[in-house]
């Protein structure tokens, strides 16, 4: 347990709870768009914008790996509107193309990488799985500082994305410009993504992305209520996943991640207070016990009555 | 200078190769409630998405209160096709209603308490008091399209474009929206209707705009509402009983 007290790993577990209620908000948007699964394209599309960046630099300088995920990502989503608008693909098969493509390309260069002279020491295979562990203060500082300004850019502009996912049309009449909240909503979901590939892998991304959003849609009716639910088991998702990979050398964090938002998500399927299945069955049964017709209550005692 | 709190010149639309909507001309008096009447696939539909810039126009000009939609944006109002937003959102009547009001509250503040008593107050006006605190998706349909038009209350337009509020209402809620339509107009505001059915125009609206593709007639109902023109405007697969039913034929080639 000794490592949990050191000053670099309090600092990472902030971090990742930061980048995972950012995730958690971000994912929601995502979740009301019906675009869950683009998260899961742009984070794959990242892969090979990390790998030509070092390449070209030779060496693993965060802000560099981070804005050529950007670019990567980005040219990704650019690809998948493009395939959509152009072509009779729909945007599911394209998603799945863009995903396979990027990802292949980058686990390519990644190879070619690992080859080269120095390659292997490059620590680059990290960023398949994520290694939280591995993250120094400057990539701690970064994804904290970022991961904020994600969380603060949902909060302040709680009732325009509100309007936004319900009904754009309108929003619209009213003022709001669609196209700048759709840019900024790319924007804030590949910066949640880029920040997140150190620490929870680019295949494993998605899932904190994705999960807190549906876990949290069993408990509440309430947009805030649901995004705030959505933040927190983000959060925990990653504060706890970080925990636990750190107490093993060399363990990855985006699976741990996974696996802790994963039995949010199991636990909310069957009791969230809203459409868990046990509640609703529950539910179900203290409806049918109310609506049971008085004459079979009143038969039932007399009979008992009778037998008596 | 015109009158006309809206101006329609040589608008076209298309959708992919489909042009849905071609040469289409006219222009709105203030204080009036027009009902736009075609078949399906005619762009009654689409004529409002394109006046209000939510689709593309090939060509033609609009012109709200003399001016552009983009400066006068403020004083329209719309009621999407109940249809067009996923009921299913986290949302209650109250929340949405209060969406109409962002416009005023202005982006990056938070509503008062005063906003959300003026959408209570519109909710009210809906019969939809005891609703505010239910959830969108356990309302009834008309209950829903009567949050739409509460909705569109409070944004306190001077000019509304409403599609289909009428289709699939039970009689009290068509009540409830053609009552509220009616002091909208005694209230000196404009209001243009897609409307489906062509039994209550007479007693519905002042004003009609019958069309396909483009405007086949356009004028006070008692004018331009003529068996002729429907059937030109229905291509004449309908027939018009006088005090019935309409009776709908197959279309022949």
């Amino acid at each position: 347990m000794h490592i949990l007290l050191g000053s670099n790993t309090q600092w990472v577990l902030l971090s990742t709870l930061a980048l995972g209620m950012a995730a958690g908000l971000v994912g929601c948007l995502s979740y009301w768009k019906r675009q869950s699964l683009m998260s899961d394209a742009l984070s794959h599309a990242a892969l090979p914008g990390i790998v030509i960046a070092f390449m070209l630099l030779g060496q693993k300088d965060i802000y560099v790996l981070i804005i050529g995920a950007a670019i990567s990502a980005l040219l990704g989503a650019f690809f998948i509107q493009w395939i959509r608008s152009a072509t009779r693909i729909s945007e599911d098969t394209a998603m799945g193309i863009v995903l396979s493509v990027f990802f292949g390309l980058g686990i390519m260069l990644l190879t070619i990488v690992n080859r080269t002279v120095g390659g292997n020491q490059s620590g680059l295979d990290t960023f398949i799985f994520g290694q939280a562990a591995a993250m120094v203060r400057k990539d701690v500082r970064m994804m904290t500082m970022l991961a904020i300004i994600v969380i603060a850019l949902v909060t302040f502009l709680f009732k325009e994305w509100k309007i936004f996912l319900f009904d754009p049309g309108f929003a619209k009449g009213m003022g709001l410009s669609i196209r700048s909240m759709n840019v900024l909503y790319l924007g804030m979901l590949v910066v949640t993504i880029v920040i997140g590939i150190q620490a929870a892998g680019v295949i494993l991304m998605a899932a904190l992305l994705i999960i807190p959003p549906v876990s949290a849609r069993y408990w509440t009716e309430s947009f805030k209520r649901m995004m705030m639910l959505s933040a927190l088991f983000g959060g925990a998702a990653g504060a706890i996943g970080t925990i636990v990979s750190v107490l093993g050398k060399g363990w990855p964090t985006g699976p741990f991640i996974v696996v802790v938002s994963s039995m949010i998500f199991v636990f909310s399927l069957f009791f969230g207070a809203k459409k868990g299945i046990v509640t609703e069955m529950l539910q179900q049964r203290a409806r049918k016990r109310q609506n049971e017709p008085a004459w079979s209550v009143a038969a039932s005692s007399t009979l008992k009555e009778g037998n008596q | 200078m015109t009158s006309h709190v809206l101006q329609v010149e040589n608008v076209a639309a298309s959708y992919r190769k489909n042009t849905v909507l071609q040469n289409v001309s006219f222009q709105v008096k203030p204080g009036t409630l027009t009902a736009i009447v075609g078949p399906n696939g005619a762009g009654k539909s689409t004529l409002l998405k394109t006046l209000l810039d939510l689709h593309p126009k090939l060509s033609g000009h609009v012109q709200f209160f003399g001016s552009s939609y983009q400066k006068m944006k403020r004083k329209v109002g719309y009621v999407p096709q109940r249809g067009s937003v996923d009921w299913d959102f986290p949302a209650d009547a109250l929340d949405v209603v209060m969406m109409g009001l962002y416009g005023q509250i202005g982006w990056l503040r938070w509503p008062s308490r005063r906003h959300r008593e003026l959408a209570l107050e519109a909710l009210d006006k809906m019969g939809m008091a005891d609703y505010s605190k239910r959830q969108i998706s356990q309302l009834s349909g008309g209950q829903q399209q009567r949050v739409f038009l509460a909705r569109a209350l409070v944004q306190n337009a001077d000019l509304y474009f409403m599609d289909e509020p009428l289709a699939g209402v039970d009689a009290a809620t068509e009540r409830a929206i053609m009552r509220i339509l009616n002091e909208l107009k005694q209230s000196g505001k404009t209001v243009l209707v897609v409307h489906h059915d062509l039994q209550t125009v007479e007693d519905y609206f002042d004003h009609v705009l019958l069309l396909n593709g483009t405007v086949i007639d356009h004028g006070e109902t008692k004018q331009a509402f003529t068996q002729e023109n429907i059937a030109r405007t229905y291509g004449g697969a309908l027939q018009w009983m006088k005090g019935e039913a309409f009776y709908a034929h197959p279309a022949r080639k």
